[in-house]
Parts: C-alpha cells; sequence; structure tokens
C-alpha cells in the first residue's frame, strides 16, 4: 500500500531535513515544470486527479482553482495560502505533516503557486503550534538558501515568495474569509461570499486557501500523474487520507490510508479497537462539526462522495470516538460549549443560539431539563441550520447535536426522567479505565 | 517607548505584508514575547509603529485569545478542554492543577508563577489530555502526574 505523502517521515517525530526531502526525490516536481509543464497542465493535472480540499468541506481543488483569472489581463499579485489553522478538534493530522515533512508543504505551495501564477504564499499557521513554526521557518530559509524561492526557477520564469504567519488563536481563524481578516491584520470575522477569495481576497486581489494536507498531494500528482493518484484510493475520489482516532481506544494515532477506507477498519484494524471493557456507541467522522455515525454506518467508505448526505460528511477525517462509559449529552454539552466560545460574535443567531444551546445542555446535565428543552434543542437544530447565519460556524455545531438527538434520544430523556445524568454517578468506574 | 531592538523586529514583520497593518498581529506578538503582556502603553507605542488608531489596533488585540491585555505570570499554562481531552479526564486534571496552585482558570497564582488559561484543542488527541505550558506540550496528564510536570517551571 503507497504512503505518498508519510512513507519517509521518521516514525520518532523528528522532522525530515531539506538533504532527505532532496535525496528522497524531493523538489523533482519543480523540475517537471522547467521541463514543459504549462500552468494549465498543472491545472488539468489536479483536476484529473479528482484531489478534493482536505480541511473538511471536500470541495474539488481543481474547481476552486478554475475560478482564478489567469492571463496576461489577471490582477496582479495573486495570493497562494495555506490553512493551517488547526483547531478542530480532535483533529491532529496537518500538525503531524507540517512537523514531521516541513519541505513538502513548502513544494506544495510552490506548485500551486506555478498553477494560478501566483507570486505570494502565505503559511496561515496556528500560534499554538511553536513546533511546526521552528520546522516551517528553516524549511522556507532552506528553500530560499537553494533558490526554490524567492528565484526564479530555471526554465520557467516563474517566482515565488512565501512566508509564514502565525496567528493568535481563535477557532474562527479556520474559515477562508475569516482567515484573509486575520492575515490582514484585522479581527478574523467572516466575509460575505461572493465575491469569493478567487477573485476578490487577500488585500482585494485573487486568492487561493487550502487546507495543509491538500497541499502535500501536489508534489506527488504533478510526478506521478492522475491515473496513478487516483490508483491510490479505493473510491472515485483520488489520493489517500491521513485519518486519526482519538477516545476509549486501544491504540489512538493517526494513519495515512488510501480514501474510502472504511471506519470499522480504521477503528478496528489500526486504532486496535475498544479499550478492554469499554464499548463502541458512535463517532464523529472528522473533528467536531460532523454528524455522528453509529454501528449501521461502519462498513461504508470515508470519502467526500459516499456518505449519504442524509447520513453526514467526512470533514476532517480525524475521529473521535464516543463509548458506552461516556455521556452523549455531556458530549455534546462539551461540544456546543466550544462552538459557543469560539463565536466570532458576528452574526445574531449564532452569538446568542450558541450559549442558549450549551445553556439547555447544562440544564439537563444538572437533572432540571424538562420535555420543553428537548423541544428547544430540537428546534435550534432547525433555527442555526444553513442559511439562517453568516458562516458555517453554527450549522457545523448543529450537525453532532442533532445526530446526538436522533441516535442517542433516550439517553437525553433518562436525564429528563432520572432528573439526574446516570454517568455522573460513576466516578470510580471511570477512574479505572483512563 | 519601543526598544532599537523591538524596533527592528516589527520593522523585519512589516516587511512579509503589502501594508503595514498585515503586521499588527505579528507585531502584538513580538512586543508581548518582549514584555510578557500588551498594556495600553504597549498597545499605543504599536499602533503608532503601525500608523493605525490604538483603538483599531485594540479590537484586534482583544478578539484573539493569544493576545495578553493582562498581566500574566512568569509561565503560562494552556489546559485543553476539547472533547478528545475530556473523554479522557481533563477535568480531573484541571480540578487537581486548580487544587495544587490554588489557582481559578483565568487567574494568577499570588506568587505570579503560574497563569491558568483554557485552550482550544492542542491537535495532541492521541495522548489525550493534553497541556501546553509556555510552549511545551505534555500529553497523557493525569491528576497523579500534573505536579511532577508544572514543578519544572518555576
Amino acid at each position: 500500500m503507497e504512503r505518498p505523502l508519510t512513507q519517509h517521515t521518521h516514525p520518532d517525530g523528528t522532522t525530515r531535513t531539506f538533504r532527505e526531502y532532496v535525496q528522497d526525490g524531493g523538489y523533482r516536481g519543480l523540475q517537471r515544470l522547467a521541463s514543459g509543464l504549462a500552468p494549465k497542465d498543472v491545472q488539468r493535472l489536479v483536476s484529473e486527479a479528482g484531489l478534493r480540499g482536505r480541511g473538511g468541506g471536500g470541495f474539488p481543488t481543481g474547481t476552486k482553482w478554475s475560478f482564478v483569472p489567469m492571463g496576461p489581463d489577471a490582477p496582479k499579485p495573486k495570493y497562494i495560502v495555506a490553512n493551517g489553522d488547526e483547531m478542530e478538534p480532535g483533529t491532529f493530522k496537518d500538525r503531524v505533516l507540517m512537523e514531521g515533512d516541513p519541505h513538502g508543504l513548502v513544494e506544495g505551495m510552490i506548485l500551486a503557486g506555478y498553477a494560478l501564477d501566483a507570486e505570494v504564499g502565505y503559511i496561515f499557521l496556528r500560534g499554538e503550534y511553536h513546533l511546526s513554526a521552528q520546522r516551517l521557518n528553516q524549511a522556507i530559509a532552506e528553500a530560499y538558501a537553494e533558490g526554490y524561492l524567492g528565484k526564479t526557477i530555471p526554465g520557467t520564469g516563474f517566482r515565488f515568495d512565501l512566508h509564514l504567519h502565525a496567528s493568535a488563536g481563535r477557532y474562527i481563524c479556520g474559515e477562508e474569509t475569516a482567515l484573509i481578516n486575520a492575515l490582514e491584520g484585522k479581527r478574523a470575522v467572516p466575509r460575505a461570499k461572493p465575491p469569493f477569495p478567487q477573485t476578490v481576497g487577500l488585500w482585494g486581489q485573487p486568492t487561493v486557501v487550502q487546507n495543509v494536507e491538500t497541499f502535500y498531494n501536489l508534489p506527488h500528482i504533478v510526478n506521478h500523474g492522475a491515473a496513478w493518484y487516483h490508483g491510490l484510493s479505493r473510491t472515485q475520489d483520488g489520493g489517500t487520507k491521513i485519518y486519526g482516532v482519538s477516545g476509549r481506544v486501544t491504540h489512538p494515532g493517526w494513519w495515512e490510508l488510501p480514501l474510502g477506507t472504511t471506519a470499522r477498519e480504521i477503528l478496528e484494524e489500526h486504532a486496535g479497537g475498544m479499550l478492554k471493557g469499554v464499548h463502541f456507541r458512535g463517532v464523529l467522522p472528522g473533528g467536531i462539526s460532523t454528524a455522528f455515525l453509529i454501528e449501521g454506518h461502519l462498513d461504508l467508505p470515508l470519502d467526500f462522495s459516499s456518505l449519504p448526505a442524509q447520513v453526514g460528511r467526512l470533514g476532517t477525517g480525524t475521529m473521535i470516538v464516543l463509548d458506552d462509559h461516556t455521556c452523549p449529552v455531556g458530549f455534546v454539552l462539551n461540544l456546543e460549549r466550544f462552538f459557543a466560545r469560539e463565536s466570532c460574535g458576528w452574526c445574531t443567531p449564532c452569538r446568542e443560539g450558541l450559549p442558549w444551546v450549551a445553556r439547555i445542555l447544562t440544564s439537563f446535565e444538572e437533572g432540571h431539563a424538562s420535555k420543553d428543552d428537548l423541544a428547544l434543542l430540537d428546534m435550534h437544530t432547525k433555527w442555526l441550520a444553513p442559511g439562517h447565519t453568516f458562516c458555517g460556524l453554527a450549522p457545523g455545531a448543529m450537525a453532532p447535536l442533532q445526530s446526538a438527538l436522533q441516535y442517542f434520544r433516550d439517553d437525553f430523556e433518562q436525564h429528563i426522567s432520572r432528573g439526574r445524568c446516570p454517568w455522573r454517578h460513576k466516578p470510580a468506574q471511570l477512574k479505572v479505565l483512563v | 517607548m519601543l526598544s532599537d531592538t523591538e524596533r527592528r523586529e516589527l520593522e523585519e514583520a512589516v516587511k512579509h505584508y503589502p501594508d503595514k497593518r498585515g503586521a499588527a498581529i505579528d507585531a502584538l506578538l513580538t512586543i508581548q514575547r518582549r514584555r510578557g503582556w500588551i498594556s495600553d502603553d504597549s498597545l499605543l507605542e504599536i499602533a503608532q509603529f503601525l500608523e493605525i488608531t490604538v483603538e483599531e489596533l485594540d479590537s484586534v488585540a482583544t478578539f484573539y485569545n493569544l493576545v495578553f491585555r493582562k498581566p500574566v505570570g512568569r509561565h503560562v499554562a494552556f489546559m485543553c478542554d476539547s472533547i478528545s481531552c475530556w473523554i479522557k479526564g481533563c477535568e480531573r486534571v484541571q480540578e487537581q492543577i486548580k487544587k495544587l496552585y490554588d489557582v481559578e482558570l483565568g487567574q494568577t497564582t499570588s506568587d505570579g508563577r503560574l497563569t491558568l488559561l483554557p485552550i482550544a484543542c492542542l491537535g495532541q488527541c492521541g495522548r489525550a489530555p493534553a497541556m501546553m505550558i509556555d510552549q511545551d506540550v505534555h500529553g497523557d496528564v493525569t491528576p497523579d502526574t500534573i505536579e511532577q510536570i508544572v514543578e519544572k517551571y518555576k
């Protein structure tokens, strides 16, 4: 099984050096550019490869690129931005890539810049990722010293500059237009779309914002072609995916696997199944803005095309497991408190609705919720649905809530009928398990 | 007043952006690294350097949780309270650190040694519960090991 993104990363967590990167064929994609691969050829390769954005949305990269104005009359400069604001709870895939193989991101960004005739790039990195910052800064300095950055790439007439922007917190920065505001030195509130960033983005210029993992795929697509890339996956979406698992499983961690691997295979074969004495109840497949999958969904291929919309979506591919020793209501309360804290406050439904949801869930946990509160939670999943808020934060927050209300309704009702959280009285048992 | 070193660092940061304002967050973090936090005086000095109003800069400074507009202790402990850490018992770790150092989240110990803050998922979910002290990440923290970890930060 091929693992192009991580086959050379060191298992001990140390970084892959510039020398190692080049020895293993790194920066070879840039030589291919010189041998006659035009920007439109790179765009076509990426479209044919079926690469889809790895940040959670799964938007086809080739389609995203197709909106960028090209040609001699296109506005200048254009920008390429890597979204490294990895703050989706349960998600740690971009960190392992950036720490383990910083040059892969640099090369991926140069290739995207070439394909879109964009001359400046920014890596937007969350402020807490100090080790990633240190290693990326070193990789950028090395790429400048070797002439991959800051100088015309021989035979192409193309030159790319790259900067690292260390951010200062706030989950909303991961939303691409909020990220653009943050990069301009402003409050990270989302912008209205349209216009989309591909035409009017950073400082009003055409801008492509993509997840870190997406960029890592580009050198391999350029080197090996679309057919090879499709061959890596088990479904119609191309390539591999960094999947991860956390929660009460035997071996929490991450693995690069073919896109379309099933949740069951990941949970049982790679994560080693549940810890002894605990049982599976559900899983958020990719961060906390996704709906729960339950036992009956575990054999569905996890990719961007196969999950039926009424079931859910893959999100970031890093799963969080709910077990039978964890209260589903407490679990969802933790998620909604997170969203309430991280709401940017720009639009009223999100700013007011999320704290309201968190307060109702708190009343369940404290044992004084009523049937009316359950109905109120149901209503919120409609009031905060897509189309009612300025950006996707609050609708994302409703995905786990709505599916929890569907699959674990008995648990909510037990909190009402017993007048307490049924899990809160088992502390001794929990202590053994952790 | 900005020291020569601070000014040089800010001038370096500004080079990465087409306008000075783009460097607002870099500038706040740069000065905070030197001075520990962003006082009203610091805010004014940075705003003057960036050629924006102090109110504009404050609207940015108060938005981002890693910019400190109040003094913090010699060390800052960021306690992850997101879902993977919650499943693995981060609440009990928090209770223990609060008890040991007589401090609540958002507060600093009376000897000025430690500030305790909540933080969004640190991306260490494979070794939850996790925390970060200053720039060091610690994983698989338990109520029994927390004291040993914090004791390294005097």
